[in-house]
């Protein structure tokens, strides 16, 4: 008598192959099953971002540090822009790191799609794992470029001068969640971009564009209580509003809080990502054929 | 065995080719395609569509890369797919692999597919060989346990143990390869689907991927196979599909369906002749205008006798002076052996007078000996390049013929010989020390 089989042979995922129409399932699944790819581009991405340069991943500290040493010169200095009574260049620093972590995330995703071409065209694998990969591999650099900003704080702590010594509060617990916010907002615009990247290359020229356009807009070098009273709603639109406000509450104490300002910010980043994600998956099938 | 592991019913895939908006698209182009959207929505509830589908569109801007296929194959078999160039055989791969998505029609897959449409994809070159077979690894689909678990048994096979924690920038062409298919190879999925990855690296490397590849067919898995060698084919796969312009025209038993495929289309006197619009246009300045075979007496024949010399001709056209050009042969058996391969300059001496070549007409021509080639179907290719520097045109199956033996040596007995040539060899029988059974006649001595 031959061996009974005892376990039994799973059945056999079936998949079908067909044209798609309209609108499609997110399959949130399939990314999870994938997650091991998510964390192995990130992991590629760490790997090679600073690979042959002569500083390696100081660049992740000079570009926000230089630029909110300029920001001091000019705006915190020269044209006396306030600064809700911190010094400048922690005010200016707090807010270039969100930043920079969406920024960086924005435009990676954006050209994602098209740099990774090659393996898009020769390997199936959920494409939403690419530019979620992009965004998260920012994180990095974050976290370096965050080290100089708990730097700075002891710094002015411990100098006396004429500003209140900067006190960590519980507050600091909600963090995370602005950079969850950040990356969210990074993402979801970023889904778009990479998305229209695939049809049109315009995107290459809109992104710097974009970036330093939405820069203004965002209360990096001044403070969101600048902007008049009845056009806060308006100006909370803008999703970075929300999170580099919110990034200054947490760790500087200054500004009002989660407020109205915020919830409009966070409606608007979790709209953007939802969108962004359903167009993306709507677009994806063509993604191979016009690469 | 009975499983169905594939099933292809009416597949279509269409592409846009040309100049069409639908590639490299500009806002400008969708603004103005916006503006009339509405109207044209209009019109498309009219005709009932309006999903947003990817629906067939006609006009001469769409090409059908495949259409009408239908298929199944069954758990444990292990098919080749062949075709010309444009055959639809790579969309076919692509569409079952997931990678794009079929226009019409639908394929049913049962089990993990793991495709290889090409080896390394994803490598980095900043990054190690230890690095990138974890990167490649998960891009194909492995998790990182399996990889773990494989890892010493993929460093082993590639052969690259000591540049293991090297940029592969640093390896050499077949490092890099052997690392990239030594990867592939630890995949194990259910129902593996291969496009022409064997194409490349020297002979002991295809070899070597060719013996991984028998040994996975014969571990009970599906495989699907495209390649332009004909003897891997044959080698390897139980039964083939023969594609045609995106259409399947044939599915038999693989000598039968390689044999057909590469009979079908083939000038049959002896002669292949090209037309301007089959010439790819990176071939300019060379343009080929016919290649012939022809017998003892000069005529232009496809059926050949193996005990009379034969000529083989390549007549061209130089639209403008080449330096360093070589335009030459293969030859090949439809059983896929190379019999050899041989360019016009191979000798010292035409090598000194021709490798300069002024824009002009041209005929290059070389004898093949008698009592040289065995019995058989013979495909002739052509190749016009510089010696690493450039390809300007190559067919590999330009032409066939046949070789009839009648006269050869050995025709005494009739059977067939192995072994492609058949040549007539000095023979020479030296008797040493006669023996005879007669013990009293050598007793005399």
């Amino acid at each position: 008598m031959s061996q009974p089989t005892v376990t039994q042979k799973p059945q056999d995922e079936v998949i079908y192959l067909r044209p798609s129409k309209g609108w499609t399932a997110l399959k949130l699944g399939d990314i999870w099953r994938y997650r091991e790819l998510i964390y192995f581009l990130i992991w590629r991405d760490i790997k090679v971002r600073y690979k042959q340069t002569a500083l390696g991943a100081a660049w992740a500290i000079i570009q926000p540090f230089f630029t909110m040493v300029v920001f001091t010169i000019f705006f915190g200095r020269l044209a006396g822009i306030p600064s809700d009574g911190v010094p400048y260049p922690i005010f200016s620093y707090t807010g270039l790191l969100p930043w920079g972590l969406f920024t960086k995330g924005l435009s990676d995703a954006g050209r994602a799609m098209v740099a990774n071409r090659a393996m898009i065209t020769k390997v199936y694998f959920p494409r939403l794992v690419i530019p979620i990969a992009s965004v998260l591999s920012g994180l990095v650099d974050f976290l370096i470029a965050f080290v100089i900003l708990i730097g700075m704080i002891f710094y002015y702590n411990y100098i006396p001068g004429e500003h209140e010594p900067i006190n960590i509060t519980p507050a600091i617990l909600t963090l995370p969640l602005f950079i969850l916010l950040a990356l969210i907002t990074s993402l979801g615009v970023g889904l778009w971009l990479s998305a229209l990247n695939v049809k049109y290359r315009d995107i290459n020229y809109i992104l710097p564009f974009l970036t330093q356009f939405w820069l203004f807009v965002t209360p990096i070098a001044y403070p969101a209580s600048m902007v008049p009273e009845q056009w806060r709603w308006l100006y909370a639109l803008n999703p970075m509003t929300g999170v580099v406000e919110g990034f200054r509450w947490a760790i500087l104490g200054t500004g009002a809080g989660p407020s109205l300002m915020l919830a409009v910010s966070s409606t608007i980043a979790v709209l953007s990502l939802i969108t962004g994600l359903f167009y993306f998956r709507r677009m994806e099938r063509t993604f191979a054929d016009m690469v | 065995m009975n499983e169905l592991a594939i099933r292809v019913e009416d597949l279509g895939k269409q592409y846009t080719i040309g100049t069409s908006p639908e590639r490299y698209q500009t806002f400008r182009d969708s603004i103005a395609g916006s503006i009339a959207a509405p109207f044209r929505r209009i019109r498309d509830l009219a005709n009932s569509y309006g999903d947003g589908s990817q629906k067939p569109i006609t006009g001469s801007d769409h090409i059908w890369a495949l259409r009408h296929v239908s298929f199944d194959i069954h758990k444990g078999q292990v098919i080749g797919v062949i075709g010309r160039n444009g055959a639809g055989k790579s969309t076919l791969l692509k569409i079952l692999s997931r990678i794009t998505e079929p226009t019409e029609g639908q394929a049913e897959i049962h089990g993990r597919v793991g495709s290889l449409l090409e080896v390394g994809t994803g490598f980095h070159p900043e990054l190690t060989g230890r690095e990138n077979i974890y990167l490649n690894g998960a891009i194909l689909g492995m998790k990182r346990s399996e990889i773990d678990q494989k890892f010493d048994e993929i460093v082993a096979f590639s052969e690259v143990e000591k540049f293991i924690d090297t940029p592969v920038k640093r390896y050499s062409s077949g490092m890099y390869l052997r690392l990239a298919f030594a990867v592939a190879a630890h995949l194990e999925p259910e129902i593996l689907v291969v496009d022409e990855v064997l194409a490349v690296g020297d002979a002991e490397f295809q070899r070597k991927c060719l013996g991984k590849m028998s040994s996975v067919a014969q571990e009970g898995r599906t495989v699907l196979f495209v390649s332009h060698n004909m003897s891997a084919i044959l080698r390897l796969t139980h039964e083939t599909l023969v594609l045609e312009k995106g259409e399947l025209i044939m599915r038999s038993q693989s000598p039968k369906a390689v044999e057909h495929y590469l009979s079908s289309g083939y000038a049959q006197l002896g002669e292949r002749l090209w037309t301007r619009d089959e010439i790819p246009p990176n071939a300019h300045p060379f343009y080929p205008q016919a290649v012939r075979v022809r017998d003892s007496h000069g005529r232009v024949v496809d059926t050949l006798r193996s005990t009379e010399p034969i000529t083989l001709e390549i007549e061209y056209r130089l639209e403008a002076p080449i330096t360093g050009l070589r335009v030459g042969v293969y030859l090949m058996t439809t059983r896929g052996e190379f019999v050899f391969t041989s360019f016009d300059t191979d000798d010292q001496e035409q090598y000194e007078q021709h490798s300069f070549r002024q824009a002009g007409k041209y005929i290059s021509r070389c004898h093949i000996p008698s009592d040289f080639l065995n019995e058989g179907r013979y495909i002739l290719g052509i190749n016009a390049s510089t010696y690493k520097i450039r390809r300007y045109f190559q067919d590999e199956q330009a032409l066939i013929f046949t070789i009839d033996s009648t006269g050869a040596p050995g025709m005494q007995w009739i059977e067939s010989r192995l072994g492609p040539v058949r040549p007539r060899l000095d023979w020479k029988i030296e008797v040493n020390q006669p023996i005879t059974s007669d013990m009293s006649s050598s007793m005399e001595n």
